[in-house]
């Protein structure tokens, strides 16, 4: 497997991992209070961060181990990275609009930062099993 | 857009030939990764115009000898009608 798309596996395992780490906690705090009135901040804020971090940290290890081909990216690469991005693009716009006509509706801003954080988990997955596709069945510009 | 390309190529053929050329070397020689010489050979990948003269100039033949694309009385029925 190419260095680049094993990047897109880590990418998507991470964003997968980092949310339904968020949710486990959400909902597990959400037994005792409504979920609107769960306090979603600091788990938002860690599993972001820690997705970040984590995607790093996996990078790292994964290059150390599996050198072969590593930081090695050409033309096609690109492409296809530009093509996942692009996939993934519609989702942030999606998440950042509706969190734009909740906040002019004066959603509670749990639903606010909740819609704006789904918008990018499922970007990065999208954009992530758009880039493995690319690589697996193939891609044309 | 993840769909097939209709472009063809010798690739393979035309690395036997040149005293077994591997996909590796020939990856270097034309500045890409071995991964997208497969996907090159294998029709998952269409090169781009300079990609392929390079490909075609490692071989030392012209760029029709590497690359073929059908011609209008082998394109699908449907795009004949337009």
């Amino acid at each position: 497997m190419a260095s680049e798309e094993r990047s897109a596996w880590q990418y998507g395992v991470v964003a997968i991992a980092g949310y339904t780490i968020y949710l486990v906690i959400i909902l597990g705090r959400a037994e005792s209070a409504p979920l609107s009135e769960v306090d979603y901040r600091w788990p938002m804020l860690w599993t972001i961060g820690g997705a970040i971090v984590g995607a790093i940290v996996l990078a790292i290890l994964v290059g150390m181990f599996l050198p072969k081909d590593a930081g090695k990216a050409d033309v096609r690469d690109k492409q296809i990275s530009r093509f996942g991005d692009h996939v993934g693009q519609g989702f942030v716009i999606a998440g950042a609009l509706a969190a734009m006509l909740m906040a002019i509706f004066e959603w509670d801003h749990f639903w606010i930062a909740n819609v704006i954080y789904l918008g990018f988990v499922l970007s990065a997955i999208l954009s992530s099993i758009a880039r493995i596709a690319a690589y697996r069945w193939g891609f044309q510009e | 857009m993840t769909k097939a390309t209709r472009v063809t190529n010798n690739i393979r053929s035309l690395r036997f030939n040149h005293g077994e050329l591997i996909q590796a070397e020939l990856a270097e020689r034309v500045g890409v990764t071995r991964q997208t010489i497969i996907a090159i050979e294998q029709g998952k990948y269409s090169p781009s115009l300079e990609m392929a003269f390079q490909i075609a100039r490692v071989f030392g033949v012209p760029l029709d000898a590497v690359f073929h694309y059908p011609d209008a009385e082998a394109a699908p029925e449907k795009s004949r009608r337009k």
